[in-house]
């Protein structure tokens, strides 16, 4: 595989075959990758939170619903049909589990939920995914396949 | 809210003191003289923080107590390798040569030293404000330190985008050893805080 581009926290990037995609260290943030096999079209977002509640345009990416759409509204502008496109989708974990008033724990499924629910209501179709437990994810898509490669640490490397 | 440059130094003086006396405790729990320079505090976002621990690929032990009462939020302790092995060196002999190696018995020691260190430090917070504050039962993890703080910062971004970074650096006989400690209230906690040291938020 050729080169990749790094994709940053709260942060999204679209690329075209064979140039791949990665991520590093997803916690309870989720990478979903979108590909559209007939452009060789790729693109990938790492998002933090499940809804952008308080219509925050200044980070669309943190956020599960507004940074799909957004990822999948450039890839249109490129050329890609939304009927061809297909997700893998990584991480939301529960690093921490701990009692009492905070919401720590729960912020890797809820946003492992938000990602499936905007998929869903997008007509977006997940192909793959490997979520929750309770490990760190660094994630590796190659744009000419569809894979996605899986790194964690004291663990073997996962493709989905 | 939006932090100034007063409300930072509150903060700073805060994360000072309880530092303090956090080395005590640390000092007397492993028997050794553990002499400490005055810790840096500072307010940094998720990047900065990342690159101070190492990278987000480095795998370093995470330890999570929530605090609650008066005021809510969580301090998250993260030990790098070095220190990991001055503790456990100290307490039980061992030699950790990879994390990949520890025991369940090593864990939990390293989850009792964190535990105790965190509630001297919440008890100084606790007994100069006059405020009521307690702790949970931590949460131990050991993984690459970008996937152990990202859910700590999501969950307080939308509060404020950076959060209270203490680095102290020890000095054990031949060894210097860094621990890093973040310290997140939630923005009510965090106004309820700078309220109680006389500064209008």
């Amino acid at each position: 595989m050729s080169s990749e581009v790094n994709v940053g926290i709260s942060d999204m990037k679209i690329v075209n075959a064979p140039k791949g995609l990665i991520t590093y260290a997803l916690g309870s943030c989720v990478g979903i990758c979108i590909i559209d096999k007939a452009t060789q079209i790729s693109g990938m977002a790492h998002i933090m939170l499940p809804y952008n509640t308080n219509n925050d345009k200044a980070n669309i990416f943190k956020y599960a619903d507004t940074g799909i759409a957004e990822m999948i509204r450039q890839m249109e502008g490129l050329g890609c049909l939304r009927s061809r496109m297909v997700a893998k989708i990584a991480g939301g974990a529960k690093m921490f589990d701990i009692k009492g008033s905070t919401s720590i724990g729960s912020i890797g499924e809820r946003n492992v939920a938000a990602t499936k629910e905007t998929l869903q209501k997008l007509k977006i179709k997940l192909f793959a995914e490997d979520t929750g437990e309770n490990y760190g994810r660094t994630i590796i898509f190659d744009s000419s396949t569809g894979n996605l490669t899986i790194k964690s640490f004291g663990k073997n490397l996962k493709i989905i | 809210m939006e932090l100034n440059e007063i409300h930072i130094d509150v903060l700073k003086e805060i994360g000072n003191i309880g530092a303090g006396n956090a080395a005590t405790s640390l000092s007397q729990m492993l028997s050794k003289r553990i002499d400490m320079n005055v810790p840096e505090v500072s307010l940094l976002n998720y990047d900065d923080i990342i690159d101070s621990i190492g990278g987000a690929e480095n795998v370093v032990v995470g330890i999570l107590v929530g605090f609650e009462g008066e005021i809510d939020g969580i301090i998250l302790f993260l030990l790098k390798k070095e220190f990991v092995h001055l503790i456990l060196n100290s307490l039980m002999g061992t030699e950790l040569k990879s994390f990949e190696d520890i025991s369940e018995m090593e864990m939990s020691a390293l989850s009792e030293i964190g535990n105790i260190m965190v509630s001297s430090y919440v008890n100084s917070i606790s007994s100069l404000t006059n405020m009521k504050i307690d702790i949970t039962v931590p949460s131990l993890n050991i993984d690459m330190s970008g996937a152990l703080l990202d859910a700590v910062t999501a969950e307080f971004s939308e509060a404020a985008d950076k959060v209270i970074f203490i680095r102290e650096k020890y000095f054990c006989q031949d060894e210097t050893v860094y621990s890093h400690m973040l310290l997140l209230p939630n923005t009510k906690s965090l106004k309820i805080l700078l309220t109680r040291f006389g500064i209008e938020v």
